[in-house]
């Protein structure tokens, strides 16, 4: 009888899902399998073949955090988050250095980059934080303290690493949250202009390597073996697509090696190369699908703290899209940040599934009431 | 629930603001990627053109030339050039704006380039500069991703490390011209930019030799020209590597030895096999300054220097040889049996054709000579009656077998056949005077008149005269690549031996006490050699300056109007090895400014024992002894 029941139960929930956006999450994950196929050159291997399997294996953690209810998410956002913490912490210390900068962390059989969670607990932890108050509170400075600081310790935490691409999603996720919360407009122009007057003392703590990145974004030709090179060939390949493209495995600048990084950070170069004007507008209209269903859901749910979620990591996925295709067009520095879902990566993956599952969760239990704090 | 509420409208609509933004950054994106798809496809397709086969010819490596030795002459340096090719860059001009600020090139090479892609198919690549400095190299190549149509290339250039010690005798290498690519239609390597065939000497008369066979690589070229892989190649073949008879080492002496002069050449030779171990003419210019096209003032310059540094003397400067011609008349003599080992002919100081005088040198004459004597003293005298006696076309015969009057067939494009004269010439010549006159055949007969010579045949001439008696011929390259080249045996002439014994003791009584050159005979007494001086007038005597006796000397006259000095000699004189031939040009006197030359080289060449020096086939350079 309970078995009975908690299937039902189950299969109840599942069938509350928002499909639709599972439906794009689906979209762009095939997008995803097909780039990874032709980025190897016309095989599964060596991308495809893992990239596949995580994904599905993600899927089904996705649905697994998608029907626990909201209520243990509501609960778990701090302590999640502190653990996040330490984990940014024990990456500090003692990380294992890969790519130029200290960001994974060794646990033996896998590899995780902790930095990637981290974006997912912030969003968890604000919303429950913003859920806790009203907007009133949020008028006066003194009730924004505690948001400010958990904004700004991962923000440090990760910016050590070096990794300023994810520093600044945190800070953008966190902004978001700020804004969705309701905090009045005249203090974001204030701390606006505050960040301005400080561009110039963050300006001197960059790295060089991360001026340098920034000025080889205004121009690129003045850098072209670096990551100017990047960016231009990027753009080349771009504009050779046409509107049709070049054809599936057809890309000639992939294919022949002139695209780096093209199963990562320059995916979408490859993904429109190769499918033109045609698969680089559909590819962004399921990303727009994505996002646009997650405002319908969020609109539909009934608690700050859940509204707050499904949109913070609404946000949260398309700073990832966003940023990434501006990237590779030359319109934003390079920042090494994946196209969600479709960069061969297994954290920030993992990471986001567990996102959209967390979505899914505060969807399916819309109309669940919630603690106040 | 009101503050629920509140804060659910203050998220819808914040969260309406944020999802705006969010669709119209997804605009941009769009708007930018059909931008850079539809509008600027053009731009982009041009730059990354679908796999390109472009089919590059690969210019051959020059052969290489080496003294017997092994000692390198001719070899090659690197040169990196700059590319473009016209056909990957939709318009060049930007492509050279952004050279212009990377390195430093010359405007005109940029009109140059401009112009030159107006006239070529788009295809073929131009030259924009070259002898590009490393760091030149690695400022081009790190933005090449922005440089459509440009590339490096890596070329090797013609080198020669002596410079002017070798000039005339390898000659230089230039650019292909006009005519050159028509008479050779044939060959694809003509086509490859800038390529270089030989111009003058030894590069140009073993040019086909040297030259190689171009190879062909069909490259897969894609973005801004990078060249991504080679499809296929055929590798070119280097051309011959050449061993030459000279020795670089007793090159390197003669050539000093001829800078102390103003003009001046030598040439010394093997008696019995006519390998050439040196041959040098000063003043000479640097080969390396003609490879890659010479500068105008230089070039001005080398044109009007009355030295004239750009004659290859040895081969091509044509003198009256002077007293030097004596043996040739004293051979004739000697054959045609007017000259006995006895006869003596007595010398007032001057000599009766009809009514008209011939002088010898000695005012007061030599009195009784035989004609050993007449060699060792130079009596012009004797030779004016024996020649009277044998008629020029005796005399002409005869020196035509010492290899006067024609060339040698040794390819080299500077070599002259000389001129020696005889009545069927003279009415050829002179349709207008045909006849030739008795007195014609004295001036003759002592190297004056009408004879020209090189010092090449005159060095030919004296081998033969002391060989015993072979009609040997010069050359110059011992070996292609491993392949000996093998001279001819050496035909033996009709001239009996024991005239030529007599004419070779004279020779050898001219550098002792009592000859001529006395004065420059060698210390050694193993090593002593054997001569003849000779004095070639350029300006003939007036009578005036005759009469003025002593007071007159060459030294007055301007220096283009004096009198040649020449030497000939071989040595060591008891059994000859090493025959040798020196001209000073307006020198004065043959024993004051050619014989001592003679002396030092022959001595030299000997001490050095240069004929022992096998020449063999060197694949690697040895080092230069300094």
């Amino acid at each position: 009888m309970i078995m009975l029941r908690s299937e039902n139960q189950l299969f109840y929930k599942l069938s509350q899902m928002n499909w639709v956006q599972v439906g794009f999450i689906w979209l762009v994950a095939i997008v995803g399998f097909l780039a990874m196929y032709s980025a190897g050159g016309g095989s599964f291997s060596p991308w495809a073949e893992r990239q596949i399997p995580r994904f599905i294996f993600a899927f089904f953690i996705m649905l697994a955090v998608a029907v626990v209810d909201i209520k243990i998410w509501h609960r778990l956002a701090y302590p999640f988050y502190g653990v996040c913490i330490l984990m940014l912490v024990a990456v500090d210390v003692f990380g294992h250095i890969g790519m130029g900068a200290q960001r994974w962390l060794n646990l033996g059989i896998i590899r995780i980059q902790p930095s990637e969670l981290m974006k997912i607990a912030l969003v968890l932890a604000l919303a429950r934080y913003f859920h806790g108050g009203s907007v009133e509170n949020w008028k006066h400075i003194r009730y924004l303290l505690i948001p400010i600081g958990m904004i700004g310790l991962p923000f440090l935490l990760v910016a050590v690493q070096p990794d300023l691409g994810t520093g600044g999603m945190l800070l953008m996720s966190g902004v978001a949250m700020f804004f969705l919360a309701g905090v009045p407009l005249w203090m974001f122009l204030v701390s606006g202009g505050a960040a301005l007057a400080a561009l110039p003392v963050a300006w001197s703590m960059l790295h060089d390597y991360q001026k340098q990145r920034v000025l080889t974004f205004m121009n690129p030709e003045s850098d072209p073996l670096g990551a100017g090179y990047h960016i231009i060939q990027s753009k080349i390949a771009l504009g050779s697509g046409g509107i049709f493209g070049k054809g599936f495995l057809e890309g000639t600048q992939s294919r022949l090696n002139f695209l780096p990084e093209k199963q990562t950070d320059f995916v979408f170069t490859m993904w429109t190369e190769e499918t033109g004007l045609l698969g680089g507008a559909a590819l962004l209209f399921f990303f727009g699908g994505v996002i646009f269903s997650g405002l319908w859901m969020a609109l539909r749910t009934r608690t700050p703290f859940a509204q707050m979620l499904i949109y913070g990591l609404v946000v949260n996925f398309s700073l990832y899209a966003l940023i990434n295709v501006a990237m590779v067009m030359g319109l934003i520095p390079v920042v090494g940040i994946p196209l969600p879902l479709i960069s061969y990566g297994g954290t920030a993956m993992l990471a986001l599934m567990v996102g959209f599952g967390l979505v899914q969760s505060a969807y399916i239990h819309r109309d669940t009431k919630l603690p106040r704090s | 629930m009101e503050g629920q509420t509140d804060s659910s409208d203050v998220f819808s609509r914040r969260a309406f603001i944020i999802a705006a933004g969010q669709a119209v950054l997804l605009s941009v994106l769009a708007g930018r990627l059909a931008w850079l798809q539809i509008a600027e496809a053009g731009k982009y397709k041009t730059l990354a053109e679908d796999n390109r086969i472009n089919m590059r010819i690969i210019a051959p490596r020059r052969g290489y030339v080496h003294d017997r030795t092994g000692v390198l002459l001719a070899g090659s340096r690197q040169n990196f050039r700059l590319m473009i090719t016209p056909e990957h860059a939709e318009d060049i001009t930007p492509v050279l704006d952004k050279i212009k600020k990377l390195i430093a090139v010359d405007e005109r090479d940029i009109k140059r380039v401009q112009k030159e892609a107006k006239k070529s198919p788009s295809y073929t690549s131009i030259l924009v500069k070259d002898n590009l400095t490393w760091d030149e190299v690695s400022v081009i190549e790190v933005n090449i991703p922005t440089l459509p149509g440009i590339s490096i290339e890596m070329g090797e250039i013609r080198d020669y490390p002596f410079g002017p010690m070798t000039a005339h005798l390898l000659g230089y290498v230039g650019a292909v011209n006009r005519e050159e690519v028509d008479k050779q239609s044939g060959d694809p390597v003509l086509k490859v930019p800038d390529f270089k065939i030989g111009k003058t000497g030894l590069e140009k008369a073993y040019e086909s030799h040297l030259r190689g066979l171009a190879g062909r690589a069909e490259i897969e070229v894609n973005v801004g020209g990078r060249q991504l892989r080679e499809v296929n190649r055929r590798e070119p073949v280097e051309g011959d590597r050449l061993t030459l008879s000279i020795d670089s080492e007793l090159q390197q002496f003669v050539y000093s030895r001829l800078s102390q002069e103003r003009s001046a050449a030598a040439v010394i030779l093997d008696v019995h096999t006519g390998e050439i171990y040196a041959a040098a003419s000063f003043p000479a210019f640097d080969p390396n300054d003609f490879t890659e096209g010479i500068e105008i003032n230089l070039w001005e310059r080398l044109n009007n220097d009355r030295a004239y540094p750009l004659n290859n003397k040895v081969f091509g400067g044509q003198y009256p040889p002077g007293s030097t011609f004596k043996m040739m008349t004293a051979m004739a003599g000697l054959e045609a049996g007017a000259i006995s080992a006895g006869r003596t002919v007595f010398c007032p100081g001057h000599f009766y054709v009809g009514k008209k005088r011939f002088h010898c040198w000695k005012a007061g004459g030599h009195g009784n000579m035989n004609v050993k004597e007449a060699i060792a003293q130079s009596c012009d005298t004797f030779f004016y009656k024996i020649a009277s006696e044998i008629g020029i076309d005796k005399i002409a015969e005869t020196s035509r077998k010492f290899g006067l009057g024609s060339k040698f067939g040794t390819n080299m494009p500077e070599e002259k056949a000389g001129l020696i004269p005889d009545q069927v010439w003279k009415r050829k010549r002179f349709p207008k005077d045909k006849k030739w006159h008795a007195g014609e055949t004295v001036v003759n007969a002592i190297g004056q008149g009408y004879i020209l010579t090189t010092p090449l045949q005159l060095a030919v001439m004296t081998a033969r005269l002391v060989n015993g008696g072979k009609a040997i011929k010069p050359w110059m390259v011992a070996y292609e690549n491993e392949r000996p080249v093998s001279a001819p045996l050496p035909p033996p002439m009709k001239v009996k031996q024991q005239h030529l014994d007599l004419v070779k003791d004279g020779m050898v009584r001219v550098v002792m006490p009592g000859g001529t050159a006395v004065a420059s005979q060698i210390e050694e007494e193993v090593w002593q050699m054997g001569g003849k001086t000779g004095t070639s007038q350029v300006k003939a005597i007036t009578a005036s300056e005759r009469a003025a006796g002593s007071s007159f000397t060459q030294e007055n006259l301007p220096w283009h109007l004096r009198h040649h000095a020449l030497f000939v000699g071989f040595a060591p004189h008891a059994s000859p090895r090493y025959a040798a031939a020196v001209i000073v040009e307006h020198g004065i006197g043959g024993s004051k400014a050619a014989a001592p030359i003679a002396r030092d080289i022959l001595r030299e060449v000997q001490k050095l024992n240069v004929a022992a020096r096998k020449p063999a086939p060197h694949t690697k350079p040895v080092e230069v002894k300094s």
